[in-house]
């Protein structure tokens, strides 16, 4: 139930850490996942964009100010133009005055050619435009022979220097300066644009140009100016009529404008930078140019245009101009843009590669996050996994082991009975192995608890030698156990974890090993330090011997501190002198010095810090050599810390490792177990107290390894080095039995008697660790005809081998058969007992089986009945109560019986003697007992909170049952009989 | 007798509680196993018969009397070491804690086949233990077979 509350919290767990991930990437969600690479050219794009717009706006500035300096420079050149135009108009005007004042009003004229050429010349610096003026008289056809007579010459025609065809009207040039003297007497009528002029001029009344045409006499583009004379004063208001009827010449000049420009410009600073050109755009679609190669050239991105006025309305001028070179590109303006932008650029590269690393990151932690939650729920599965391959080694082991029970009952030869007893032993190891295996996660979660409950040492030490005694004998490895006699039979501590630590380090050193010996010995810590102080004085004054032969099987330890030097102070028990001092002065501890000790291949001494890490193995080649996950000793390292110890161990490579640690425990008072003897200690016969054997043994070690056995089983034991000197005791302290080594019975010393006396002889016994079938009829022939015990030692194997040589087998046989049955018959006898359980089968068969123990059995179907039937006083001794059951469940059904009892018993104390207490004087406590299929720790905890003394579990075992039973039966005397 | 145990042991119909059933019975209760056994298969009867109702009964789904019958059954046929049915009856529970109802139909199939089989091969059981213990008595008048 616990492990399926843990799991449960894990998925809890997980579910948070998932919402906890989305929450996460919500957060996140601002820096785009995908598309970084579009967001990166969509970013270039619209700073390139900016950029521009930042170069054009800087650039239109600079734009602006040359276009403003080109307009500047354009209309300065255009009005200087129109200035110096419209003084020659004036000038011209005047002359048109003077010409009217003193040729028309006077009378006779007072100007002739000569004067009025001489004048105009005179005054040709105020016209400085002006190639030359002219005057030519409005002539009618009918005044033309006056005209031609009065001049002296014909009216010649302007294009061919004709004398003029008949015409309505002439206008012949009569007064002309000096340099426009060719003009004379020309009809000015007869040129197109002159006739349209002197029209338009004499319309008017005010001075009027002609479009642009190449002059007379020169190739210049030129304009004619005309400037109508009238006879007489006009009124402002004159028509037009009135204008022509009053007209009486016209004074014209020609502007050269190529030069007249020419001339202008020259005067003013700058010109080389622009090209000024000047049309004639009287007519818009078709601009007649004055000044200015048609040609297109300069620049023509840039051009200004400034209206002309040259006081003509009718006619319409204008100046365009334009830079010669292109404007200068504005490098601030590139500069500053470019390197805007490329500052823009890195900016945004360093956007990009961030982002891709914050999403890369993002990706990483996400996976993460999931390999998370994958490994939690792996590591749920886990513990899913060992919790239900647990239960399922479990269910068929009880099979193996229920037969194992079957079998031992039955009649087997000692051989038999001690294998199918190591078969039960090693399945009852396994399924601790199994539950310890689920501990693992206590003990990771620090919650195991060690429980103390006496136990017998030596027993524990002999099952685990038993576990590996097959492994062992396979390997050629000599297994042995030696436990001080200081040590007390019985201690209080944690059987199973004691058990679970040796197991570990034993495991280890058997799968290391390949051949010597594996020694585990158990000492008391005050002793084997005391005794290692003084081995060490020793030691300084002087090492006397090597340390060959000095262990086990002969082979170097790593420990060499632990070999026979020290070992003989160990088991001289009548040499310690602290014994009195350490039995007193802490009654109640026991500290245990164990150690395990053995010739394998040791540990690198690279790896020899890693050795108590979880999961670490010396290396990897390791656990492909020897398999195994390496937590055995990081888990024996807890358990020996909350047994209150250390481990340490002392390994040298090829030599060996020796684990030892130290381990506390309580002294098992004798009053307070009630029957240690039976429940506790494994009955080993009693039958061969004060026999002799003679142990031939070379190895001091070895042979104190089987003295202690036999020891154990009463034997006196003697130890010499040859056959031959135990043969030869003889008489009274003849031995019963002689054991010999197998190596020094190989070792030529085979000089057994063959003639010996049949009756009294001594029976010889072949102790080897593994025998080859040759070995084994030589050793027959040679007379060990009795018997060969095989190696590891244990004590109950060698008294199973005693009893066969010996013949004390059918007594014995009896005792051992007698010994859980018929006890726990003797407890059960007469006694009154109820089941309570809801199923008939199950009660049936409840009642039947503690029937067949003596019982007298009553049932009841529920616990209502129960408590019916359990009304005090009542005769009962005894409940086995069924925990499911419907309507009231065996914890209540048990706190109901309780509370009923503890009223009565407050009656009891607090009055006086009542009817009711002749019967009993003791307290009311009927013993009660669940009955359960699960027997796990939760189920057990709530049985003793609601105050049932024990449970077992369902279905019956003898041996359980026995165990419950024995507990609360064996102080009170049975009722009945 | 001997050979028809091993085979349902097997087969894995029955365990080794079974055998220990045998060991309890005695001089004072000589049909003790029988007596059991009869016990069993009238009280798994009547179990099976109310599972099969509540799983017919379409509109109610009451799995908390099906677990209640559910382990009764269990619980008799661990004590008389009927593995297989008490294994089925496991399954079948993990079914109604799921709430699966087909599995638990194809469970409850399955159990009243076991159940049949294992009622078959005790009562044959029966018979040559009974045929055994006539000839025992035939052959040594006056001895009980003693197991």
């Amino acid at each position: 139930m616990g492990l399926k509350m843990q799991g449960h919290h894990h998925l809890v767990a997980v579910s948070l850490n998932e919402q906890q991930l989305g929450a996460k990437r919500k957060y996140t969600s601002y820096v785009p996942r995908t598309n970084q690479g579009k967001y990166l050219v969509l970013w270039i794009i619209v700073f390139g964009f900016a950029a521009i717009h930042v170069y054009r706006c800087i650039d239109e500035g600079h734009q602006q100010r040359i276009q403003e300096g080109l307009v500047s420079m354009c209309d300065q050149r255009a009005r200087m133009l129109q200035d110096q135009f419209s003084v020659c108009v004036n000038h011209v005007h005047a002359l048109a005055v003077l010409v009217s004042t003193f040729h028309y009003y006077k009378n006779p004229s007072v100007i002739d050619q000569d004067t009025f050429a001489e004048y105009t010349a005179r005054t040709a610096f105020e016209r400085p435009l002006l190639s030359g003026v002219a005057y030519a008289q409005r002539v009618m056809n009918s005044e033309r022979e006056d005209f031609e007579s009065q001049h002296g010459g014909t009216i010649r025609t302007m294009a061919n220097k004709e004398p003029s065809p008949h015409r309505d009207e002439y206008a012949p040039v009569i007064f002309s300066q000096e340099t426009v003297s060719y003009l004379n007497l020309l009809d000015m009528m007869s040129g197109e644009e002159d006739r349209e002029n002197i029209l338009r001029a004499r319309s008017t009344g005010k001075a009027v140009l002609t479009s642009p045409f190449k002059l007379l006499g020169s190739h210049h583009l030129g304009v004619v100016l005309t400037i109508p004379v009238y006879k007489s004063k006009l009124p402002p208001n004159a028509s037009v009529r009135d204008r022509i009827e009053a007209t009486a010449g016209y004074l014209g000049g020609a502007f050269d404008v190529e030069s007249l420009v020419e001339n202008l410009l020259g005067q003013l600073a700058g010109n080389q930078e622009i090209i000024v050109k000047v049309y004639d755009v009287t007519n818009t679609s078709d601009p007649l140019i004055m000044y200015g190669r048609q040609t297109q050239e300069g620049d023509q991105t840039r051009i200004h245009v400034s209206r002309l006025d040259f006081g003509d309305p009718f006619r319409k001028h204008q100046m365009t101009c334009r830079y010669l070179h292109k404007a200068p590109i504005s490098w601030t303006a590139i500069t500053t843009a470019f390197l805007g932008y490329v500052i823009v650029f890195l900016a945004g590269y360093m956007f990009y590669t961030g982002a891709i690393h914050i999403v890369q990151v993002e990706d990483d932690f996400h996976t993460m996050q999931q390999l998370k939650v994958r490994a939690e729920a792996a590591d749920v599965a886990k513990s899913q996994f060992l919790a239900t391959v647990s239960h399922e080694i479990r269910t068929p082991m009880n099979g193996i082991l229920g037969m194992l029970a079957l079998l031992l009952d039955t009649d087997l030869s000692s051989t038999q009975r001690d294998y199918a007893q190591t078969a039960q032993a090693c399945g009852r190891a396994l399924i601790t192995l199994i539950n310890e295996v689920l501990d693992r996660a206590k003990i990771e979660a620090g919650k195991l608890e060690l429980e103390a409950v006496p136990f017998d040492l030596r027993s524990i030490l002999d099952d685990v030698l038993s576990l590996f005694s097959e492994k062992s004998r396979n390997k050629g490895i000599e297994l042995a156990v030696l436990v001080s006699d200081k040590v007390p039979q019985i201690v209080m501590g944690d059987s199973g974890r004691f058990r679970q630590v040796i197991t570990n380090l034993v495991g280890n050193s058997v799968k290391f090993t390949e051949q010597g010996h594996i020694f585990v010995q158990v000492h008391l810590a005050e002793h084997s330090k005391a005794v290692q102080d003084a081995i060490l004085e020793t030691c300084m004054n002087g090492r006397s011997n090597g340390p060959q032969s000095k262990t086990l099987s002969g082979r170097e330890a790593a420990d060499d501190r632990n070999h026979w030097d020290k070992f003989k102070h160990l088991i001289a028990d009548e040499e310690f002198p602290f014994q009195v001092l350490t039995s007193d002065g802490n009654f109640q501890d026991v500290n245990l010095m164990v150690s395990v000790e053995d010739t394998g291949i040791g540990i690198p001494l690279h790896a020899q810090e890693l050795v108590f890490m979880p999961f670490m193995q010396a290396d990897s080649s390791t656990s492909r050599h020897y398999g195994g996950t390496g937590i055995g000793l990081s888990i024996s390292k807890c358990l020996v810390e909350l047994m209150g110890g250390q481990i340490s161990f002392i390994s040298r490579p090829e030599i060996g490792s020796t684990f030892s640690f130290m381990a506390k425990f309580k002294r098992c008072e004798k009053n307070t177990v009630t029957d240690p003897k039976k429940s506790l200690y494994d009955d080993l016969p009693t039958s061969f107290k004060g026999m002799k054997a003679t142990v031939v043994d070379t190895k001091p070690v070895r042979a104190a390894v089987t003295r202690y056995h036999l020891k154990r089983l009463g034997v006196l034991v003697e130890i010499v080095n040859s056959i031959k000197t135990a043969v030869s005791v003889s008489g009274s302290g003849q031995p019963d039995m002689i054991l010999v080594e197998k190596d020094v019975w190989l070792s030529g010393d085979d000089l057994i008697p063959v003639s010996r006396p049949v009756s009294k002889s001594p029976k010889m016994i072949l102790l080897a660790t593994n025998i080859t079938g040759g070995e084994f009829d030589k050793a027959k022939a040679a007379g060990f005809s009795d018997t060969l015990i095989m190696k590891p030692l244990r004590a109950s194997m060698v008294a199973a081998c005693l009893q066969q040589v010996l013949g004390t087998r059918k007594v014995e046989q009896g005792k051992v058969m007698a010994n859980g049955s018929v006890y726990l018959r003797g407890l059960l006898c007469g006694r009154k007992i109820l089941v309570v359980d809801d199923n008939r089968v199950n009660r049936r068969v409840a009642a039947g089986a503690l029937k067949k123990f003596g019982a007298e059995v009553e049932c009841a179907d529920s616990g209502k009945a129960a408590l019916d039937l359990l009304q005090i006083p009542h005769g009962f001794d005894a409940c086995f109560m069924d925990i499911q059951m419907p309507e009231m469940d065996g914890f209540e059904a048990t706190r109901r019986i309780r509370k009923v009892e503890s009223m009565i018993n407050e009656q009891q104390t607090s009055g006086s003697m009542d009817v009711c207490c002749n019967i009993r004087t003791t307290e009311w406590h009927l013993p009660i007992l669940a009955m359960t299929a699960d027997v796990i720790q939760a189920t057990f905890e709530e049985c003793q909170k609601s105050g049932m003394d024990g449970y077992v579990s369902k279905p019956f075992q003898e041996e359980n049952l026995y165990q419950e039973v024995a507990k609360f039966f064996e102080s009170k005397p049975a009722t009945g009989s | 007798m001997n050979r028809l145990l091993s085979l349902l042991f097997q087969q894995g119909v029955l365990d080794e509680q079974f055998l220990q059933l045998q060991q309890l019975q005695d001089q004072t209760s000589p049909n003790f196993v029988s007596e059991v056994v009869t016990i069993y298969f009238h009280e798994s009867e009547k179990q099976l018969r109310n599972l099969r109702n509540i799983l017919l009964d379409r509109e109610m789904w009451d799995y908390v009397k099906l677990g209640i019958h559910l382990n009764q059954l269990m619980g008799s046929s661990s004590s008389i070491g009927a593995k297989r049915v008490r294994n089925i009856c496991a399954a079948f529970r993990t079914a109604v804690e799921q709430n699966n109802r087909s599995a638990c139909m194809r469970a409850l199939e399955v159990l009243e086949h076991e159940y049949c089989y294992l009622k078959n091969k005790l009562h044959e059981l029966f018979q040559i233990e009974q045929q055994r213990v006539l000839g025992d008595a035939v052959r040594y008048p006056g001895v009980v077979h003693q197991q």
